[in-house]
């Protein structure tokens, strides 16, 4: 029995069988072969192995998520059906009388380079395309099982060094009861999706896909970060019990589902949650939360190989707006570029992604993009209670001219006889520390502010939150970071506005009897985190946090806050 | 030998969603069918070939079906690019 520490990504307790989503060995040698022709059958035999494999998860993509991200799959197949790879291959195979494996490789390694120098972004990610399909038919030359995520049929725990977008968009949620990762943090890709599916999930292990084998029996804690690699039944036992404390505890706080967010001494917030796609608002409905306080609004132009149309964006804000029925519903601007790429629209790369030409600065540059966006918002408008705001502003010349076109958008509409909704706040995320620290001019111009913490940290403390080295500096409770909170709130508050935040912090333990103190107004949270905040709101007093906020507003350490915290909250 | 001109009119061009179902098509039939842009001639029942190509908006390109059923080849290809708002 083995047991590994990692990072608490997403809380609860999983038991189940090990599934580990990792490339296998796939290295041969080249040999010369006498029977050419048997040689080209073993060759035709994976192909069709490799065809009809990829056929039933083209059909188990269709059904679970949709034909559009099946369609990758129609591409692959006709790659194996594709003349100009078979016939270089078969003759390759006759005239060389090397072995299959081989001559597959060199063929399709010459389509890899050729693709890869075009100069097209869009072209580039075409020669992965053709590694992963000849992956897949080397895997069955050489006999050799690849991981197939959308095939599994059991109760699993996914094992990977890291879990990208396309690879969760593949794992079937019936099955995946809990993953682990080597690396990644609480902010990391993977993270964000296990608390959205609500699965236990550890990561930043380092290890362990070098200790767990497929089929080891694994316990994920996602309360304490720890992993334990087939445990004894002693430990299953007592971990069995945890799980039932915590549903218990769940099941408590489920009673809070329909009651308002109110401290103990009388004073309401906010509490709202984070999505990324209209099928997120199942769990803002389930964890009883009162707004959508930021829709990322990203998913919408990622995973595929063109723009979305207005259209198709209407009837995603359309669905969540109508889905919150006159709840509060923060949409939150395209924020892409830097590290979240989009092949199709050939960005160049940058020597400091997060520092780059992202979020609002791209779409102020490209505005046929944004104009197609804000047309879809402001359609939307009149299906319920929304509210727009841009990302990564760090001037308000930007937030001006962002706003100028958004007007130009409405007026248009209105011209075309199209209904807009008559009030719509128009805020920004505060992020950006030069943005932090001229609130109050803001504050004039804009309806809300929504503090970004993840990225404000990262900016307020030059420290990459990508970066396992530096991430001790991300101190979300120092009070370097706390100040330019309450600079925010504050100025909010001086021009009658309300403040939100929507980073990670929000619906941290430690950081809510904080930001409770400091006059935040809206929490938002992934939808599994509301319940607990509730909870732990509903027993605070606000205005002894309002004295805690004071005193540490003038401490030296982030520690000192922590300890302070602590022993203000029980 | 049956053969038409056509001009790109989708935004995207011939990516991989277009060239899938170009290819696709294509393969229905015996014909030899070939597609020829810039100075480039691809089998069009290779997708690698058509993607090759990196056709854009407002390419011309042509496309060529030699065989005993180059005519419903070519129809059906035709049909497919109209359909789809591809080409004209």
């Amino acid at each position: 029995m083995t047991f590994l520490h990692g990072i608490a990504a997403s809380n609860g307790i999983a038991i189940a069988k090990a599934y580990r989503l990792v490339e296998p060995d796939l290295s041969f040698e080249q040999t010369r072969i006498e029977d050419a022709s048997a040689e080209v059958e073993r060759y035709r035999q994976a192909i069709d192995r490799a065809k009809s494999e990829l056929e039933t998860i083209r059909d188990r993509a269709k059904v679970d998520l949709g034909p559009d991200k099946a369609a990758i799959f129609e591409a692959h197949l006709l790659v194996l059906s594709d003349p100009e790879l078979n016939t270089p291959i078969e003759d390759k195979i006759k005239s060389d009388k090397v072995n299959a494996e081989a001559a597959l490789k060199e063929t399709a390694d010459m389509f890899v380079v050729m693709f890869e120098q075009m100069d097209s972004e869009y072209m580039k990610e075409r020669a992965a395309d053709i590694r992963d399909v000849t992956k897949r038919v080397l895997a069955h030359l050489l006999g050799v099982e690849l991981p197939n995520p959308s095939m599994i049929a059991e109760e699993v725990i996914i094992v990977a060094e890291d879990l990208t977008p396309s690879d969760t968009a593949q794992l079937n949620r019936q099955f995946v009861k809990g993953f682990t990762t080597n690396i990644g943090g609480r902010t990391s890709h993977s993270a964000i999706m296990a608390r959205s599916l609500e699965i236990p999930a550890v990561v930043g292990t380092k290890t362990a896909t070098e200790e767990i084998h497929n089929g080891d029996l694994v316990i994920v804690d996602g309360l304490k970060g720890e992993v334990h690699i087939n445990p004894t039944p002693e430990l299953v036992e007592q971990y069995r019990k945890v799980h039932q404390e915590y549903e218990k505890q769940k099941a408590e706080w489920a009673k809070l589902v329909n009651e308002p967010t109110v401290s103990n001494d009388g004073h309401h917030v906010e509490l709202g949650a984070n999505i990324g796609t209209p099928n997120d608002l199942k769990g803002v409905v389930a964890n009883g939360g009162e707004a959508v306080g930021l829709y990322r609004t990203e998913f919408l132009y990622m995973g595929r190989d063109q723009l979305p149309s207005e259209e198709e964006q209407f009837e995603a804000y359309k669905a969540v707006l109508e889905g919150m029925a006159g709840k509060p519903v923060v949409v939150r601007t395209l924020d892409i570029g830097g590290d979240k790429e989009l092949p199709y629209l050939d960005l160049p790369k940058e020597m400091n992604p997060f520092l780059g030409f992202r979020a609002i600065r791209l779409c102020l540059e490209e505005q046929g993009i944004f104009r197609t966006q804000l047309r879809a918002l402001l359609r939307a408008s009149s299906y319920g209670n929304l509210k727009i705001m841009f990302p990564m502003i760090a001037t308000l010349d930007e937030f001006r001219a962002a706003k100028a076109i958004l007007e130009e958008e409405k007026q248009k509409l209105l011209t075309e006889g199209q209904k807009v909704a008559d009030k719509i706040e128009l805020g920004i995320m505060v992020e950006i520390p030069s943005t932090a620290v001229l609130a109050d001019q803001f504050a004039k111009e804009v309806d809300f502010f929504s503090i970004g913490t993840n990225d404000l940290i990262q900016y307020t403390m030059a420290a990459d939150r990508m970066n396992q080295r530096v991430s001790y500096l991300y101190q979300p409770y120092s009070p370097s970071i706390l100040r330019l909170v309450k600079m925010v709130i504050d100025a909010a508050h001086a021009e009658g506005k309300w403040a939100g935040m929507c980073g990670e912090m929000a619906g941290d333990e430690t950081a809510i009897p904080l930001l409770l103190g400091l006059g935040l107004d809206e929490f938002s949270m992934s939808a599994t985190s509301i319940l607990k905040a509730r909870s732990l709101i509903k027993k605070l007093n606000k205005s002894d946090m309002e004295q805690l906020a004071r005193e540490v507003i003038n401490m030296q350490t982030t520690d000192q806050v922590v300890e302070a915290v602590h022993s203000a909250v029980q | 030998m049956a053969e038409k001109q056509f001009t790109v009119i989708a935004d995207t061009g011939i990516h991989a969603r277009p060239a899938t179902l170009l290819v696709q098509t294509a393969s229905r039939f015996t014909s030899e069918i070939n597609l020829e842009y810039n100075g480039k001639k691809v089998n069009l029942k290779s997708i690698m070939g058509v993607m090759s190509l990196g056709i854009g908006k407002g390419a011309d390109f042509k496309i060529s079906a030699e065989g005993s059923d180059a005519e419903s080849a070519l129809n059906s290809l035709e049909e497919t690019l109209r359909k789809e708002g591809l080409a004209e």
